[in-house]
C-alpha cells in the first residue's frame, strides 16, 4: 500500500485517457454507458397504467387476449397468441434509458453544428410551445372543415408568407420533406407537359447537385443527365445549352449552389431553359442564404421546394420530420397537387379531390400524402416567420452570408478553398483536403473537430471537390462561437498537414471511437436478436 | 432581434476581416435586378414572443380539438393517450436539435434509439427487419409497391378495396407518372373480409407484382391474410400489408405471421398524436432477403476502434446520396423524432401494456357498437373489427356528421367524406373508439345520432 506522506491529495492524474484505469461500470463520470432496451426490459414490465377496470368481464383480473375471454369481434383464430417480444420499462427506467441515450448525441443546443447544406440553426422553443397547443396538436385531419378554420388559416398564412418571400404566385403545402417537395415539383412539370401532349423524358441535373435531385427525377419516371460545372464552381451555361432540347422536361438547379456560390447566370439559365419549353426547378435547400434578400421568382424559377426544417428553424430531430412546401410559377400553378387551402372571403376552404373541379383546379396532378402536410411544422415555421418579420428575415440571410464569408477568409490561408478567388461565398464556405499530409484527409479533420467539441462540417460533398468540407455556420452563432471554431479548425488542420498520428485515432473523447462502417454493411445486424423470448421475460 | 447573436460591432469586425465595406458586397453575384433594396413589403416586421404567442393561440382556439368534445374520428389517424414522459424525452435538445446521424461517434443516442425502433417495428409487424422510418403510412405504401416492382420485375399491383382511399389516391398519383398499373376497387357495405380476400385471391396472376391489403380495412374489418399470402406466392407475387392502427397488433395476428412479405404502416397511433395530419411516421418492414431493396435509412450494429459495440447508418449504397438516380428511393429526411416518440411510447407500454391497451380499445369499441346499434335505424356493417367499425345510417352520413359537429359531437368519419360521390357508400359512418373514449362520450354520440336521424 502506498502512503501519501504529505497527507494531502496526490498529484493530479494525467490527461491521457488511454492510461485512465477502466471503471467497474464502463462509465466515465457523466459519460454513461447504456445497454439496449432488449437487454434491460422485460415483456411483463410496463410504464403505463391503463384503466383496465373499464372492461367489466375482466375487472380485477390480469387476464388478457387468449386467456379464455375471447374478444367479441375478432375471430379467435386471428388472435395474437405468440409472444411479440416487446420489452417494457417502468417510467423511471424508461426516462433514464432515453435520457442517457440523449447524452450520447450532439445537438445545436449543445454547440456549433456547421453541417453544410443542412442549415443547423437555433430551434426557438416558442415554436415547440405553439405546435403543442391542443387546437393544433390534438386536431384530427378529417374533422369537419368548419371545425378546422384556425388550422386552415394557419396553413394559408404560412403559404402566403412563403409566396411573398419567394415572389411566386402558388404553393403546395403537402410535401413531407425536401425530397418529397422535389418530387412534387417534378410531377407538376410532368403534368404540365403531358397536358400539352408533350411527353418529355429527361431531367438535367448539375453534377454538384444533392443526391436527392437525380434520385427524385428517376422516382418521377425521368431519365437523368448531368451537366458539368465551370472551374469556378458554377453551372456551365454553354454546356447546359448544348444539352437542352425539346426532350428536356426540366432542369434542377440549386441556387445558391452546393459549392456555396450564387449562380450568377441564373436569369440566362432560366431563359435558355424556357426557350426550349422546359421548366426551371430550383432546389431550395439553400434558401437561408437569400431569404428576405432575393426572391427566386425574380430569377425565372418555375418551382422550388422550401425546407422548413432548414430556413424556417423547425427542428431536425435526428433526421426529421421535415416539411417541403413547393412554390410554383403561374405556368405550373394549375398543376399543383391536392389538397390545398383557399380563402373565400372570411372562410377557408380545403380543396380536395371532390372540390377540385368546381374550384377550377381540375388540372391538379393528384395527392402526394394521406392528409394535408406537416401541420406541426407549419405552426413552428409560422412562429419563426412572425418572430423575425420581413426585417428579421433579411437580417437572417445577411448574417448567414456574413458568417460564412468570415469563416472562408479566416481559413483560406491554411485550407485550400477552391473557389475563393472567384468572389464571396453565400451562406457556406467550401474547402478541399488539398495539402494534407499523405494518408490524411477530410475524415481525420472531422473526427478531430469532434474531440474539440464541435459537430463536423459536411464531408465529401459536393462531389465536384476533392475531400470537400462544406461549412455552414448559419446566422445563429455569435462571433465568439465562430472564432472558437476557426481556432479549433486551424489547430486540427495544422495537425493534419503535419501528419500527427494521434489525429488518426480521433475522436478519443467521444462516447465512441471511430466505428467500423464496413463491418456493419458486410454483415448487417439491423434488429436485436435475443436469447429465446422466454428467457427475456425472466 | 432575439434569435440573432451578432451585434453591430461584430458585423463591422467581420466585414473588416473579409475585406468588404458592407454586406452588400457579399451579394455581388446576385443580378442587381433581383436584389431587394430593403425588407420585403407586404409582410409584418419582427414581433415579440408574446405577440406571436397571442396570435397563434387565437388561431388554435378556432379549431375543434379532439379533447374538447366527444370524439370518434379515426380512418387512418387515431387519438390515443400519450404518456407525458414521451414528450419530455423528444424535447431534450440532444434529440430535438440533432441531425441525421452521419457522425456516429457523437450520435449514438439517435442511432441506438433507431435500432430499438427498427427492432420494435419488425417484431410488431412479425417481420425480420424494419427501416428507420418513412414520412407516413401513405408514402410508405407507395414505396412498398415500388419495392415489389423491383423485386418481382412486374408492373401491376392489386389494391384491396379496404385500403384507405387517400393511400389509394397517393398511389394513383404516382402510378400515373411511373407507368405502374394499379387495379383498384371500392369497399362494400354488403361485403365481408372473407369476400374481399376471395376476390383478391381470384385476381392475383403471374403479371402481379403485389397485392396490397390493409388490415384492419378502412371499414374496420379484420381479415385472415394467410390464404391470400399463399395465393400471391403461388403466382410469384408479393403480399404487401398496410396497418394504419398499430395498436391493433397487440390483439390480432401480425401480417408477417400471416405471410405478408412487406408490411408498412402509419405509426401515428403510438407516441405521435393527431397533429391535423402531420408529422406522422411511416413504418416499413420486410423479410431479410429483401433488405437491399428497401427504401430509407437503416441503423446497424457494429464495433468501434476500441472494440465497443456501437451503431451506424448502414447499407447506404441503396440511398440517394450514394447511388443518386439508381437509389431505391429519393427519401432523405424521414420522421426521426416521431420514430423516437413511437419507440419511447412502445417502451413504456411494453408487450403487456400493448396487449392491455389493445384489449381495452377492443372491449370499449364492442361496447360502443352495442350502444350505437340500438339507435333506431342504425346497423353495424363490420362483422369483425378492432377499435373501429362502420355503421350504416338510414340516411346519408355526411350531413349527419356535420350536424353532430355543430352540436359538439365529433361522431366519426362519413364514407361520403372519404368516397365523395359514391352512392353505395354514402350512408356509411366509420366510428373509432379508443381508451380516451368515455361511456359518457358514447352516450352523447348515441343521443346526437338519434337526434340527427329523427
Amino acid at each position: 500500500m502506498t502512503v501519501n506522506p504529505s497527507g494531502w491529495r496526490p498529484e493530479a492524474p494525467t490527461n491521457d485517457i488511454d492510461a485512465a484505469p477502466a471503471t467497474f461500470t464502463g462509465n466515465r463520470a457523466l459519460m454513461l454507458e447504456e445497454a439496449l432496451l432488449f437487454e434491460i426490459g422485460s415483456i411483463d414490465r410496463t410504464g403505463v397504467d391503463l384503466d383496465m377496470h373499464r372492461i367489466p368481464a375482466q375487472a380485477g383480473t390480469q387476464s388478457s387476449a387468449g386467456t379464455g375471454h375471447p374478444p367479441a369481434r375478432v375471430n379467435e383464430s386471428l388472435l395474437r397468441t405468440a409472444p411479440i417480444g416487446l420489452p417494457g420499462l417502468s417510467e423511471p427506467e424508461a426516462v433514464r434509458h432515453y435520457t442517457r441515450l440523449s447524452r450520447q448525441n450532439y445537438g445545436i443546443d449543445l454547440g456549433f453544428f456547421p453541417l453544410g447544406s443542412c442549415t443547423m440553426k437555433h430551434n426557438p422553443r416558442l415554436n415547440e410551445k405553439m405546435a403543442r397547443l391542443p387546437g393544433f396538436a390534438d386536431l384530427h385531419p378529417l374533422t369537419p372543415v368548419d371545425g378546422t378554420q384556425g388550422a386552415l388559416a394557419l396553413i394559408h398564412l404560412v403559404g402566403e408568407w412563403l409566396k411573398t418571400l419567394t415572389g411566386m404566385p402558388a404553393i403546395a403545402m403537402s410535401p413531407k420533406a425536401g425530397a418529397h417537395g422535389e418530387l412534387c415539383g417534378l410531377l407538376a412539370i410532368r403534368a404540365a407537359h403531358e397536358a400539352g401532349g408533350d411527353a418529355r423524358k429527361t431531367i438535367l441535373v448539375p453534377e454538384s447537385a444533392h443526391g436527392t435531385n437525380p434520385a427524385t427525377a428517376a422516382f418521377a419516371g425521368y431519365a437523368v443527365e448531368s451537366i458539368p460545372a465551370t472551374a469556378e464552381g458554377r453551372v456551365d451555361l454553354d454546356a447546359l445549352k448544348a444539352k437542352l432540347s425539346t426532350d428536356v422536361a426540366g432542369v434542377m438547379i440549386t441556387n445558391p449552389n452546393t459549392c456555396g456560390l450564387f449562380e450568377r447566370d441564373m436569369i440566362a439559365i432560366a431563359d435558355a431553359i424556357h426557350a426550349v419549353g422546359a421548366y426551371l426547378y430550383c432546389d431550395g435547400a439553400n434558401f437561408n442564404a437569400i431569404v428576405g434578400s432575393v426572391r427566386p421568382g425574380d430569377l425565372g424559377v418555375d418551382a422550388m421546394h422550401i425546407n422548413l426544417h432548414k430556413t424556417f428553424s423547425t427542428p431536425h430531430g435526428g433526421g426529421g420530420p421535415g416539411s417541403g412546401p413547393v412554390v410554383f410559377s403561374a405556368a405550373l400553378a394549375p398543376f399543383a397537387p391536392l389538397p390545398f387551402v383557399e380563402q373565400h372571403g372570411e372562410k377557408f376552404v380545403l380543396v380536395e379531390e371532390e372540390t377540385a373541379r368546381e374550384e377550377h383546379h381540375e388540372k391538379a396532378f393528384g395527392r402526394m400524402a394521406a392528409f394535408h402536410g406537416q401541420m406541426g411544422m407549419f405552426v413552428r415555421a409560422a412562429a419563426y416567420m412572425m418572430s423575425h418579420g420581413a426585417d428579421g428575415l433579411r437580417q437572417v440571410s445577411e448574417d448567414a452570408v456574413l458568417s460564412a464569408n468570415y469563416i472562408l477568409r479566416s481559413l483560406e490561408d491554411l485550407l485550400d478553398a477552391p473557389f475563393a478567388a472567384s468572389g464571396p461565398c453565400m451562406h457556406e464556405a467550401l474547402f478541399s483536403d488539398d495539402g494534407m499530409a499523405p494518408g490524411f484527409s477530410t475524415l481525420d479533420i472531422a473526427k478531430g473537430l469532434i474531440d474539440e467539441g464541435f459537430h463536423p462540417m459536411t464531408m465529401y460533398f459536393p462531389l465536384v471537390v476533392h475531400g470537400a468540407m462544406l461549412i455552414e455556420p448559419t446566422e445563429t452563432e455569435s462571433k465568439a462561437a465562430l472564432d472558437q471554431f476557426i481556432g479549433a479548425l486551424r489547430s486540427v488542420a495544422e495537425r493534419a498537414k503535419a501528419g500527427d498520428p494521434v489525429l488518426k485515432a480521433a475522436p478519443i473523447h467521444a462516447p465512441r471511437r471511430r466505428l467500423d462502417e464496413t463491418a456493419a454493411a458486410r454483415k448487417p445486424v439491423l434488429v436485436y436478436k435475443d436469447k429465446p423470448l422466454a428467457a427475456a421475460a425472466e | 432581434m432575439r434569435y440573432l447573436p451578432l451585434q453591430p460591432e461584430d458585423r463591422e469586425a467581420m466585414l473588416g476581416v473579409i475585406g468588404a465595406s458592407s454586406v452588400d458586397d457579399l451579394f455581388v453575384d446576385v443580378p442587381a435586378a433581383a436584389r431587394l433594396d430593403g425588407p420585403i413589403r407586404d409582410l409584418p416586421m419582427h414581433q415579440s414572443e408574446q405577440a406571436v404567442e397571442r396570435q397563434l393561440t387565437a388561431l388554435a382556439r378556432k379549431n375543434q380539438a379532439a379533447g374538447d368534445q366527444p370524439f370518434f374520428l379515426g380512418a387512418g389517424a387515431y387519438r390515443h393517450h400519450v404518456p407525458a414522459s414521451v414528450d419530455h424525452i423528444i424535447q431534450r435538445g440532444e434529440f430535438l436539435t440533432s441531425y441525421t446521424p452521419y457522425q456516429p461517434e457523437i450520435a449514438q443516442g439517435t442511432l441506438q434509439a433507431l435500432f430499438e425502433f427498427q427492432t420494435q417495428v419488425a417484431r410488431l409487424f412479425g417481420c425480420d427487419v424494419a427501416n428507420a422510418s418513412m414520412y407516413d403510412g401513405s408514402t410508405a405504401c407507395w414505396e412498398a409497391i415500388v419495392m415489389a416492382r423491383r423485386i418481382t420485375k412486374r408492373g401491376k399491383a392489386i389494391l384491396s378495396g379496404g385500403l384507405h382511399p387517400h393511400y389509394v389516391s397517393v398511389c394513383k398519383t404516382m402510378a400515373r407518372f411511373t407507368g405502374d398499373v394499379l387495379e383498384t376497387s371500392l369497399p362494400s357495405l354488403e361485403g365481408s373480409a372473407e369476400k374481399e380476400m376471395a376476390k383478391l385471391i381470384a385476381a392475383v396472376d403471374t403479371e402481379t407484382s403485389c397485392v396490397v391489403v390493409q388490415n384492419p380495412g378502412i371499414l374496420g374489418r379484420i381479415a385472415d391474410l394467410s390464404e391470400l399470402a399463399a395465393a400471391c406466392h403461388a403466382k410469384g407475387a408479393l403480399l404487401v400489408a398496410v396497418v394504419t392502427e398499430p395498436v391493433s397488433l397487440g390483439l390480432i395476428k401480425s401480417p408477417g405471421e400471416m405471410g405478408a412479405d412487406i408490411v408498412v404502416g402509419e405509426g401515428q397511433s403510438i407516441g405521435v398524436g393527431l397533429n391535423f395530419g402531420g408529422p406522422y411516421v411511416g413504418l416499413f418492414a420486410c423479410a431479410d432477403k429483401h433488405v437491399r431493396q428497401m427504401p430509407g435509412r437503416l441503423a446497424g450494429e457494429t464495433v468501434d476502434a476500441a472494440g465497443q459495440r456501437g451503431f451506424v447508418l448502414t447499407l447506404s449504397t441503396r440511398e440517394q446520396h450514394i447511388r443518386r438516380e439508381k437509389a431505391t428511393s429519393n427519401i432523405c429526411t424521414n420522421s426521426g423524432l416521431c420514430a423516437l416518440a413511437f419507440t419511447v411510447h412502445m417502451t413504456l407500454l411494453g408487450e403487456k401494456g400493448l396487449r392491455d391497451l389493445a384489449t381495452l380499445n377492443h372491449a370499449l369499441a364492442v361496447e360502443a357498437a352495442e350502444v350505437l346499434t340500438k339507435v333506431p335505424g342504425v346497423e353495424l356493417v363490420s362483422d369483425s373489427f378492432f377499435n373501429e367499425f362502420t355503421l350504416r345510417l338510414p340516411k346519408e352520413a355526411r350531413p349527419v356528421v356535420r350536424h353532430m359537429a355543430e352540436k359538439g359531437v365529433l361522431g366519426g368519419v362519413s364514407l361520403g367524406r372519404l368516397y365523395p360521390g359514391v352512392e353505395a357508400l354514402e350512408k356509411g359512418l366509420v366510428v373509432a373508439v379508443t381508451e380516451t373514449t368515455t361511456q359518457d362520450d358514447v352516450q352523447a354520440l348515441a343521443a346526437a345520432l338519434e337526434e340527427a336521424l329523427a
